[in-house]
């Protein structure tokens, strides 16, 4: 079946089967790998990205469910060779080792930030315990999303 | 990790999923709301559907009605969407209270109160809910639509009394009177993890004595259900330690746990209702 995608600002038509993910499509069908997969069932967060403005597990979701929609991924982050606030803030805290978790942590925080610039350490912890990270013991990874909070919400 | 092929629909009307589903159901149909907890289960081919229903495209199911008497909650409706603040009010705390205790964001963005129901697995938060309140189940199919009690509705672990060929079109849950307490209180291994042990409690305080006492038990037996007994032993006290106490120990010598670790069950049967009690006392 044939669904087309908006993936960081371009149009994809692609061919599906129903039962192939979104997460394999993504990667597969539009050629965009940064999303990874973890645990394929909805454990781990590896695959989280925004999908009309809701972050969620791509691997949770049939590809053809996402016709039509708009979709943001980890490639869509950086504006041309200027990283995402957040992204920096990971570099300066070394908030990632083996960077196999990275994309999701990334899309789940900035869909956090997005949604509440404002939001507490509290919550963000909250938020960020969605997602496994065999490296780093958290705490840079929450350092490092605290940072990026204060930056971005700091006139510049 | 890839689930089986299925045929995929996505009506946009009950009556086309109820079609779908006395045409199909001899074949193996499910309907995806959610996806939380079925599609991992297609992935892991526990569920080999050969007809998959996705009813995100169906306008008007997301809704919580408030019709007085009880509230209507709809096949579409969210996990997150007990967050927001406008359900009637010591209800509507502990349904967001709870809420909360279902994994994690991006899960409680996508998986649905009714899919939970649905789905029935023993340590649901939302199947305690249904189990421990006055709830009923709305079945549609194309031979009409009934209406399931939840004292009737769970027959095992993910086992309902639903029909191959009907679609759990929404949830109501009788209104507790304006003075009710609630309390809730749930173990887990990790935050965001499932139950090992849950309890839901609720009572009226008059004249300072606990009336309509509610208690039910989750995670723990085949399916979330009340325990008599110990809504007996709770009937007409005044609320203390002592008394949530012996309430923890009645509940663990009447229940049976069917998951691994039994002596540890039921130590937690003990905890969790308990603390439970003490929830519900804290919010008078």
């Amino acid at each position: 079946m044939k669904i087309t995608l908006t993936l960081n600002g371009n149009k994809h038509q692609v061919d599906v089967e129903p039962r192939h993910t979104l997460t394999d499509v993504i990667r597969d069908a539009c050629g965009y790998t940064g999303t990874h997969l973890g645990c394929e069932h909805g454990v781990c967060g590896a695959c989280t990205i925004i999908v009309d403005g809701e972050a969620i597990r791509a691997c949770l979701m049939f590809a053809i469910q996402a016709d039509g929609r708009t979709i943001r991924t980890i490639e869509g982050l950086a504006q041309g060779n200027t990283l995402h606030p957040l992204q920096e803030a990971f570099v300066k805290h070394h908030a990632l080792q083996c960077g196999y978790c990275t994309p999701g942590f990334l899309m789940l925080a900035t869909h956090a930030l997005e949604k509440n610039p404002d939001i507490t350490d509290a919550e963000l912890q909250d938020v960020l315990s969605s997602n496994l990270c065999r490296c780093t013991g958290y705490q840079n990874i929450l350092a490092a999303v605290q940072d990026a909070r204060d930056t971005m919400r700091t006139p510049s | 990790m890839k689930a089986a092929s299925f045929q995929y629909y996505a009506p946009t009307s009950i009556a086309d999923v109820v079609a779908l589903m006395a045409e199909h159901s001899d074949a193996g149909i499910r309907i995806l709301a959610g996806g939380q907890s079925l599609v991992p289960t297609m992935a892991y081919r526990l569920a080999r559907p050969a007809h998959l229903i996705d009813i995100n495209r169906i306008a008007g199911l997301d809704q919580i009605t408030d019709h007085g008497e009880f509230l209507e909650i709809g096949a579409l409706v969210r996990h997150e969407g007990f967050a927001a603040n406008r359900l009637p009010a010591r209800l509507g705390a502990i349904l967001a209270h709870i809420a909360n205790h279902i994994a994690h964001r991006p899960i409680r963005a996508r998986g649905t109160f009714c899919g939970s129901l649905a789905h029935a697995d023993p340590a649901s938060e939302w199947c305690l809910v249904a189990a421990t309140l006055e709830a009923e189940l709305i079945a549609e199919s194309a031979r009409g639509v009934r209406t399931i009690s939840s004292a009737d509705y769970f027959r095992g672990i993910m086992s309902t009394a639903l029909e191959d060929d009907e679609f759990l079109t929404s949830v109501r849950i009788r209104r507790p009177a304006d003075d009710t307490l609630f309390g809730f209180f749930e173990y887990s291994r990790r935050h965001g993890d499932f139950a090992l042990a849950a309890s839901l409690v609720s009572f009226q305080l008059t004249a300072g004595l606990m009336q309509n006492v509610r208690l039910g038990l989750g995670g723990v037996e085949d399916y979330p259900r009340r325990l008599a007994e110990v809504e007996s032993l709770l009937e007409g006290q005044s609320p203390s330690a002592a008394v949530f106490t012996r309430a923890g120990d009645l509940a663990a010598q009447h229940v049976n746990p069917s998951a691994a670790d039994v002596d540890y069950r039921i130590e937690l049967v003990k905890t969790v209702v308990e603390r439970a009690l003490q929830h519900a006392n804290e919010t008078t």
